[in-house]
């Protein structure tokens, strides 16, 4: 149901040329070379390997770029496709395919009534932009949001979400250093209710999930969101340039928080985020939107056949 | 950090260990594993490549045929890369005159504010007085997360609202000259190796500045593009220095191999917390030590060693037999027991020896430096000398004196403690084995 809600619009042709351009960069990398070399016509051992090089060195991962090839060839014995070009539009359908969610999908991110997102990630992931350009997004689409600054460890950690909510002109529940990011959480619900808003996105501090005590404080943050008699989410930030460890970091957090969505920062580097692949397949969460940039506007709704066809096009392609 | 690889690699040598010896053909499907838990480790594809092929090199030849387990010298052979890759520990710079310059650059969120801080703690339990500056004026409140900072570790921090960052930060080193302030920290802005203008930005606070120091700050979880954004700060402004951060998670840290071979550039720093004493000095033998596992695999690697020991001990029976024990044979014990350690059945060998180690109280660093002169005292022999100690009259030993830094005394003790183990050698020979080293040569 949230795919038809986020979905781009037609005539959403800037954020479409904004996507493409910041992927366009990798074209010259990872993916555009697999396109390049499967542009002949032969398929051979060697086009394994090298296809095998180019998956894994972008962050695709040992196992998934394993599976994945193995279907690939075990199509290709079956008589599906002979040619280089087949090869690759096929490869492309299994990558969308991968990154299509199940079960999550009938879920949608948010209800009519007052729906409450967490933001959690490591640190330094990006948290806090997101926040800013989601509340900005998604008043875009009708809804009527309000920013909390539930990060109350970092220092200037609040100030940096009070900073973006006045930028954006968007309501936002402050605390001080040091204040217990739960009572951030029960005031804002509070101050929303008062107001009549339907969405609450929190910002909690970046911390590494291997870190038992900081776990447990989100456990209990979460439970907090849960009692309000609100709808209770949480996104998973993950910085694009992280390596395998994203896997261990997603399924950590969603023990501790529940993991109703992804969205995935700093695209617009050189690391286009191979990881993704691996996350979707083995934690079954969506991706739900993409980060390109520091600007309220570098963000998108994440649209998997757009992002995998902008991996694969050619230089110069302007379809 | 590395705890994960290292499973996967204990795995990898606990099978070897079982197959004894080693085909090629084994020792190809072993070094497949250990592709596989280097990639999985984040470490980048070529460097993995140029891993294997090495230790393969090395491991499908005569050591590996020769040996008595060669299954353990593919775990030493592994170690020992993995040692060669991480590279040497270095240490920071200091400029020839006040103040030094660090410039930390990076990625957006890999921990250059916090680590500035960390390096300001640092430098100040150095007895430097550093100055921060915050020369980030894009983040939102980022200038105020280092004043925070500063405030907390009452360190100084520059700032300009509505400067340019070169301005700001040429200014900053102005004043530090002014103030006595011997260390400058610069916290730059994160940003993309890909973006033309901010990394133009960094070349121009890098002429106006002339750090001492130039530091990536890279995150621990980065993956396969660590390389590339380290090549490109490297090219473009040219790095003297990499700080992982955030190694306290249970990233495998693959990065931390690649980045510094790739870059050709030291890790002088890493981050492990967000505390702001959580910077440590890098330390490459640990690092190698926890990608293979503190626990049967380096009991393993240490048996390997004895083994090896053992077989040049029984090199040395053969010497002994034909009495050509000589200095150099001598020097090499004195290293083999250097390796180790005080507790060393060797050390009850060697008469006199013994005793004033045990006369220094069993004291590591005393025997240290007893081993050292001895060492010196060896090297400053010529091998003619070595070979042949009984031509080691009056003038040579002064020369050997002055050569090594010590007295003709020192080198007359050794000399006579040296005579006593070749009387010693010459009796283990004969069959008489003295008490202690028996176990040696079970």
């Amino acid at each position: 149901m949230f795919q038809r809600f986020f979905r781009r619009e037609q005539n959403d042709e800037a954020q479409d040329k904004k996507l493409e351009a910041s992927v366009k960069k990798t074209r010259s990398s990872f993916f555009g070379r697999i396109a390049v070399l499967l542009h002949r016509t032969e398929i051979t051992d060697e086009l394994w390997d090298e296809l095998e090089d180019l998956l894994i060195s972008a962050d695709v991962g040992v196992g998934t770029t394993e599976d994945l090839l193995e279907t690939m060839r075990a199509r290709f014995r079956r008589g599906e496709f002979r040619t280089g070009d087949e090869l690759e539009s096929a490869l492309q359908a299994e990558l969308v395919d991968l990154l299509r969610a199940p079960a999550k999908d009938d879920q949608p991110l948010l209800e009519d009534n007052l729906t409450v997102v967490l933001m959690i990630g490591v640190n330094g992931v990006g948290k806090t932009t997101t926040i800013a350009k989601l509340g900005n997004y998604l008043r875009s689409q009708g809804r009527q949001v309000m920013l909390a600054a539930g990060d109350t460890f970092r220092a200037a950690g609040v100030e940096q979400l009070e900073i973006w909510a006045d930028r954006i002109q968007l309501p936002c529940v402050g605390s001080q250093t040091g204040a217990d990011p739960g009572s951030v959480v029960y005031d804002a619900v509070a101050a929303a209710k008062a107001r009549g808003l339907d969405t609450v996105l929190v910002d909690t501090a970046g911390r590494l999930h291997t870190k038992t005590n900081l776990m447990e404080e989100l456990r209990k943050v979460r439970r907090i969101v849960d009692r309000q008699s609100v709808s209770s989410r949480s996104l998973l930030v993950l910085d694009a340039t992280t390596g395998q460890n994203a896997i261990i970091q997603a399924r950590s957090f969603a023990e501790a928080a529940g993991l109703d969505g992804i969205v995935v920062t700093k695209l617009d580097g050189t690391a286009k985020g191979g990881v993704v692949f691996s996350i979707v397949r083995e934690l079954g969460a969506p991706v739900l939107f993409i980060g390109t940039g520091e600007a309220i506007d570098d963000f998108s709704p994440f649209d998997p056949e757009a992002f995998v066809a902008a991996l694969f096009a050619e230089e110069g392609d302007e379809s | 950090m590395f705890e994960s690889l290292s499973e996967r690699l204990q795995g990898v040598f606990d099978q070897l260990g079982r197959k004894g010896k080693l085909t090629e053909k084994d020792v190809d499907e072993a070094l497949r594993q250990v592709r596989l838990a280097l990639l999985e480790a984040d470490v980048n594809f070529r460097v993995v490549r140029d891993f294997v092929a090495r230790v393969r090199e090395r491991a499908i030849g005569v050591e590996v045929l020769q040996s008595l387990s060669p299954s353990q010298q593919v775990v030493k052979i592994v170690n020992e890369q993995l040692l060669e890759l991480l590279g040497e520990p270095a240490r920071l710079a200091t400029a020839p005159a006040p103040p030094t310059v660090i410039m930390l650059v990076g990625l957006q969120g890999s921990g250059k504010t916090t680590t500035s801080a960390k390096l300001a703690v640092h430098m100040k339990k150095q007895g430097s007085q550093p100055l921060l500056v915050a020369a980030d004026p894009y983040r939102p409140a980022a200038v105020t997360q280092l004043q925070i900072l500063g405030k907390q570790i009452e360190v100084p921090v520059y700032s300009e609202s509505g400067a340019a960052p070169p301005d700001v930060c040429a200014a900053a080193v102005r004043q530090a000259r002014i103030n006595g302030q011997s260390t400058v920290i610069l916290d730059t802005a994160g940003r993309l190796h890909v973006d033309e203008d901010l990394m133009n930005e960094l070349l121009e606070i890098k002429r106006k500045t002339s750090p001492t120091e130039i530091l990536l700050v890279a995150d621990a979880m980065s993956g396969q593009d660590a390389v590339k954004v380290a090549q490109e700060f490297q090219e473009r402004i040219g790095i003297t220095g990499l700080i992982l951060t955030k190694l306290d998670g249970d990233t495998r840290g693959g990065a931390a191999l690649s980045v510094r071979q790739v870059s050709g550039v030291p890790i002088k720093f890493v981050g492990v917390g967000e505390r702001t004493d959580a910077l440590e000095p890098f330390h490459p033998d640990r690092m190698a030590s926890r990608i293979l596992g503190m626990g049967d695999v380096l009991s393993l690697i240490e048996r390997a060693q004895e083994n090896f020991d053992e077989q040049r001990v029984l090199e040395l029976q053969k010497k002994m037999k034909s009495n050509t024990f000589d200095l150099e044979d001598f020097l090499d014990q004195m290293r083999q027991l250097r390796k180790m350690g005080p507790l060393s059945q060797i050390m009850d060998m060697i008469p006199g020896m013994s005793k004033a180690m045990k006369q220094g109280g069993g004291d590591a660093a005393l025997q240290e430096k007893e081993l050292k002169q001895i060492e010196a005292i060896i090297l400053s022999m010529t091998p003619h000398e070595r070979h042949h100690p009984e031509v080691i009259g009056g003038s040579r030993r002064r020369r050997i004196a002055r050569g090594s830094g010590t007295t003709t005394a020192n080198v007359n003790q050794l000399l006579s403690q040296f005579r006593q183990a070749q009387q010693m050698m010459k009796m283990m020979a004969g069959g008489k084995i003295p008490k202690g080293m028996a176990g040696l040569f079970r």
